[in-house]
């Protein structure tokens, strides 16, 4: 608009477009606040918690924060630096401050992460840090000879800085070598990357498996009159009403290999007796439980978007000289693709997280990212590295995620 | 238009009975011939068996007992895609991931036709119906009407013999429909195809077809040219369903083959033409259509029975006066007048005598 | 009106709850879990009137260590392993323990001599000793039955499959003592490359028959689901589906693990007073000696041994099913807490690695 326009302007005089804009605020700030709650609840619940996590795969202070001499010195004195008297003497004053907070137990795991067997170095020095006169370099040698290892000082080092990348080289196969490169870790040590492959390669199959088995059942109960698709719509949705476990556990008992299935096989003469399947503890246990378990999770928004979907779109492919085939694939198919790619990301989501059922069904070969996340959430307690595989796998995701926006469109899918 | 004796009864329905549940009849011994070139309506209220017969014609419902010959040859198991049948739907059933163009070539690719002459017949099918434009929107994108040629273009654009419609205007708006009502019939002359129409629309089944089949309770209860419909109805349905209509009940007083007296409940006689009446004393339902009453004696027949009428309410139309009125007992009674120029004017509350020529009057069952 | 009586009720629980003291005891759950309720915790509520809540999670030390990190801790005392003691002590997340606040045994011996060596940490009380053992199903062997730790790994003389914790620790010291390794040595050995490789591939010998498992109480159920022949376990959980449940298993004691199960007071308890009441009051030599009524645990206390009398049931003579019965204790397998604070990330890495290839 140029200025030569006259100006809208409302009845008492006052432009029409700043009106306009303080009346759409208004409306905005009351919406605003009827989310509001909503969103302090996701934050304070799911943001800043998640936050927290991911910042520890980054962020690991336990030995900054117990070494201040230590750091200091680091600070001062360049990576190859020798290691001199100066040196020993901030490491006997770091360990006896440990001694004095209890810290050397944290400290030294913080470094055995690292370094194995280091742990002990600090509690063992520690205890006789009292002790300690100068020269420093000979009296921690005299307790633990150990310490004039260069490695150590190196790890030292790059843990006395909190902000580190270390867990996430430990999350890829990789570590420092003595000179602090990036290497690979030894052949018999690597099982990150083979597992983040591995569950990759077994959701996928599952979301596959889930995509053909729930396809057909979505569909009867997207045709069936409304009586009877409920009923079959309360045998689909009664999974969900059986605590996880229970149902993973039935699973065990028909799947054993004195189980209810290899029974009927022995009992049917398919098998000989000593000839029974192992379909647990293995991959297949895995596959079969996890894709009963998401199977409605791929069920629900393909019935939702086949429901919407008139007979009248076939009939009339028919009628225009489709085969059944043709006309299934060139009408019915194309349309239910909001409701497979909805479903396809929820299992593929749900079963990359997936650690229960792997972990009691899966034996070795079917154990998941997930379960060393857990192993390392709740039995090895390196809880930055389970944090850096976390966001490893979240990564993982949300590329995937990216790719099946860019191939397929997000706004092409339906949750039902 | 000239029909040679075979192809009188290209389409042909058989002793055709449809039953789903295994109890009730929903088509009772259905027999129906239709020539070829032919545009055949079939009019009825829900659930009087006509859409049953369209799904059965295309293959999507088999018939329980009977046959259904397309151009002499038995198709009751023939599967839809090898009908040949073009088909419009109620609700068009445009493939909404296909775009206007995928839409119309997709009954010629299924057929297996090259891409340049696919192409060729999609730009002239969509020219047909002046939607050339729109080759390449989503059907989501166009009005109703719009999709509706699509959906015609679609039908028509594999060039089939015989064309089903189920109810393809039922979605649009009256003028809108009264405007395709025209254009599918200026289709179907040009083009010469047949034409089986599903309407519940009466006014929709007169304006269009060449023969209506009146649908109800599984049989047709009459099969004729829309003026022979609408003038001489076979029976009381027919009468009511098709057009505004006055009824008077009674008894036959006198009976001769061409004309009858009725007295009514009230004691009056009038005249009539017995149709599906056969002797004195029966009862029976008149027929008479509000535009055949008249109130001037001097327009009568000689010798005209006439009976007093109380006008109730006189409402102005335009080019017609409807006047309701009581009539022997019945106040539903309904005369319509033109608007000329020296029209006598009634009013509420007036009495007049009425009457109208004996063929006007129709002597039915009495329901 | 039924609000208000449900609000009644509800005020009347909240003033309940602020005057009865009670404490929070975390343990590991099933059978163990009962035995400390019958044993430790019953008589104390009757005796002082503390209430005891008792919590059970698959490794107390997970969530004592989540708890004092984010400094809300509803945890007064936890029942945890020796190394998870040790480790959780040295990152000073326990309270500290002062051994004179423990009972003397009956007959005058202090604390400190009374208890087995090692059982008394910094932080941390030892209550039982307990042993990983290997059970197998009679009916499977027909000839000869299985009777050292070596026949657990022999598939061709005693075939069928085994269950194996899932674990470095325990897996890799049995496999290098059935490979011959004594048990003196066996922390030498296995911080060694050499070592590992050796363990590892003494697992590889089975790893194809392994059923792997996690929690307590799956061993006693993969044997009675004929899932396994023979399965490594926890001594007591065996004890319990053999005589309680009255399965045809036994129990090889050859180089069995042996390990502690400490009390642990988390930094910060909100009943610190509490907690160290029921402490002195649980591993006094009676309540220790109690506790073997009902599970086939050793007691932490020498003093103890005496005291052992019958299972719960009347009639099973409970010495023969200790752990710490010297007849029991062929080529025992001491933990090493240190070593594996130490080693324990290297070699899970490398168990792991080799579970998953």
């Amino acid at each position: 608009m140029t200025d030569a326009t006259a100006q809208l302007t409302t009845a008492d005089g006052k432009p029409l477009k700043a009106a306009l804009a303080a009346s759409l605020a208004r409306s905005r700030r009351r919406a605003f606040l009827l989310v509001a709650p909503l969103f302090l609840f996701v934050l304070i619940t799911f943001v800043v918690p998640i936050g927290q996590m991911l910042m520890q795969s980054v962020y690991n202070d336990t030995f900054s924060t117990a070494a201040p001499a230590l750091g200091k010195w680091f600070d001062e004195h360049p990576p190859g630096s020798e290691i001199d008297e100066s040196a020993y003497a901030a490491l006997a004053s770091d360990l006896k401050l440990m001694k004095e907070q209890k810290t050397s137990g944290s400290a030294g795991t913080r470094i055995n992460y690292d370094i194995s067997g280091s742990r002990s170095m600090f509690t063992g020095t520690a205890r006789k840090a009292d002790k300690f006169e100068p020269p420093y370099k000979e009296a921690i040698l005299s307790v633990e000879k150990k310490w004039d290892n260069p490695n150590i000082w190196r790890a030292m080092r790059s843990a006395s800085s909190p902000l580190t990348i270390d867990f996430y080289l430990a999350a890829l196969d990789m570590t420092r070598d003595d000179a602090g490169n990036i290497v690979s870790v030894p052949e018999g040590q690597a099982v990150y990357k083979m597992l983040f492959g591995r569950t990759m390669m077994l959701s996928l199959a599952i979301t596959v498996i889930c995509m053909f088995v729930a396809f057909p059942i979505a569909h009867l109960l997207a045709t069936l009159p409304l009586a009877k698709s409920n009923l079959l719509m309360i045998l689909v949705l009664l999974p969900f009403w059986t605590s996880l476990l229970v149902r993973t556990t039935s699973w065990m008992v028909l799947l054993q290999s004195q189980g209810v299935l290899n029974d009927l096989l022995v009992w049917l003469g398919i098998i000989g007796d000593d000839g029974r399947i192992q379909m647990m503890y293995n991959r297949t246990g895995t596959l079969v439980a996890m894709t009963h378990i998401l199977l409605p999770f791929m069920v629900l928004p393909l019935y939702s978007v086949m429901r919407t979907i008139p007979p009248a779109y076939v009939r009339a492919a028919r009628s225009l000289g489709a085969n059944s085939f043709v006309a299934f694939y060139r009408v019915y198919l194309p349309q239910t693709l909001p409701g497979i790619g909805a479903g396809a990301l929820l299992v593929f989501i749900l079963a990359v997280g997936y650690y229960i059922t792997p972990a009691l069904v899966g034996g070795a070969d079917g154990q998941l990212i997930s379960n060393l996340i857990a192993f390392h959430m709740q039995k090895s307690l390196n809880w930055s590295l389970a944090a850096a595989l976390a966001a490893l796998l979240l990564a993982g995701i949300l590329a995937l995620y990216w790719l099946y926006d860019r191939i397929v469109g997000i706004d092409n899918m339906k949750l039902g | 238009m000239t029909i040679s004796e075979t192809d009188k009864s290209f389409v042909v329905f058989d002793h055709v009975q449809k039953s789903y549940d295994g109890e009730t009849l929903v088509v009772k011994d259905l027999n129906l011939s239709i020539g070829k070139g032919e545009f055949l309506t079939m009019l009825g209220p829900s659930g009087s068996g006509k859409t049953t017969c369209l799904m059965m014609l295309a293959g999507f419902e088999t018939a329980t007992h009977g046959e259904i010959r397309l151009g002499g040859r038995n198709i009751n198991m023939v599967p839809p895609h090898k009908r040949g049948i073009g088909m419009v739907f109620q609700n068009y059933a445009l493939f909404p991931h296909m775009s206007v163009a995928e839409n119309l070539a997709f009954p010629l690719e299924v057929r297996g036709m090259g891409k340049s002459d696919r192409e060729a017949k999609v730009m002239r099918a969509l020219d047909m119906v002046q939607m050339g434009a729109f080759a390449n929107r989503r059907p989501a994108q166009l009005s109703g009407g719009q999709q509706q040629r699509i959906a015609l273009a679609r039908a028509l654009v594999f060039d089939p013999e015989l064309v089903l419609m189920d109810e393809p205007l039922g979605a649009l708006d009256k003028q809108l429909r009264e405007h395709m009502q025209f254009e599918i019939k200026a289709l179907h002359e040009r083009l010469g195809i047949t034409v089986v129409y599903v309407t519940h629309d009466q006014g929709e089944a007169l304006t269009m077809s060449d023969r209506v089949a009146v649908f109800n309770d599984g049989r047709i209860q009459q099969l004729a040219p829309p003026d022979e419909l609408y003038e001489r109805p076979k029976n009381s349905f027919v009468a009511q369903f098709i057009g505004e209509n006055n009824k008077l009940p009674g008894t036959v007083e006198e009976y001769s083959d061409d004309k009858c007296l009725v007295r009514l409940a009230t004691g009056e006689l009038i005249d009539a033409t017995p149709v599906n009446i056969r002797k004195k004393g029966q009862e029976t339902l008149v027929s008479i259509r509000p535009e055949r009453i008249e109130f001037k004696p001097e327009m009568m027949p000689p010798g005209a029975h006439m009976i007093s009428a109380e006008v109730l309410e006189v409402i102005y139309m335009g080019d017609i006066f409807r006047t309701r009125m009581r009539v022997a007992g019945s106040e539903d009674f309904v005369m319509k007048s033109r608007n000329t120029l020296g029209q006598t004017k009634l009013h509420p509350g007036e009495t007049i005598k009425i009457g109208w020529h004996p063929q006007d009057a129709r002597a039915l069952d009495p329901m | 009106m039924n609000k208000l009586l449900t609000l009644t009720t509800a005020l009347v629980a909240v003033g309940a709850a602020a005057s009865a003291e009670e404490i929070s005891v975390v343990s590991w759950g099933g059978a163990y879990t009962v035995s400390q309720v019958e044993a430790y915790h019953k008589p104390f509520t009757e005796m002082t009137g503390i209430k005891v809540v008792s919590i059970d999670a698959d490794n107390p030390a997970s969530p004592l260590k989540a708890q004092v990190e984010a400094g809300n801790v509803t945890i007064d005392l936890a029942d945890v392993e020796l190394s998870d003691a040790i480790r959780l002590c040295d990152e000073g997340l326990l309270e500290e323990i002062d051994p004179a606040m423990l009972p003397p045994a009956p007959d005058g011996t202090p604390a400190t001599e009374d208890f087995v060596p090692g059982a008394i940490q910094d932080c941390a009380v030892a209550n039982i000793v307990w042993g990983t053992v290997i059970a197998y199903d009679t009916t499977k062997f027909s000839g000869e039955q299985p009777s050292t730790l070596a026949d657990f790994f022999d598939l061709e003389k005693f075939p069928g499959k085994r269950g194996l914790l899932k674990s470095a620790k325990r897996s890799m010291e049995m496999a290098l003592v059935a490979d011959g390794v004594s048990p003196d040595e066996v922390y030498d050995v296995l911080g060694t490359e050499e070592g590992v490789t050796r363990a590892l591939a003494k697992l590889d010998t089975i790893k194809d028959s392994t059923v792997w498992w996690e929690a307590g109480a799956q061993p006693p159920q993969l044997l009675a689901d004929g899932e396994v022949v023979m399965s490594t376990g926890y001594n007591g959980r065996f004890f319990n589906a053999m005589v309680a449940e009255g399965k045809p298993f036994a129990i090889i004691w050859d180089g069995e693990y042996m390990d502690y199960d400490l009390w642990v007071i988390p930094k910060g308890a909100p009943n610190v007073e509490g907690a160290k009441k029921f402490l002195a009051f649980s591993t006094d030599t009676q309540r220790l000696a109690d506790q073997a009524k009902y599970i086939a645990y050793g007691p932490a206390r020498k003093s103890s041994a005496a005291l052992i009398g019958m299972y719960q049931d009347g009639k099973t003579e409970m010495a023969p099913h200790m752990p710490t019965n010297p007849d029991n204790m062929i080529n025992p397998i001491w933990t090493d807490p240190t070593f594996w604070a130490d080693h324990d990330v290297e070699l899970s890495e490398k168990f792991n690695a080799w579970l998953a290839s």
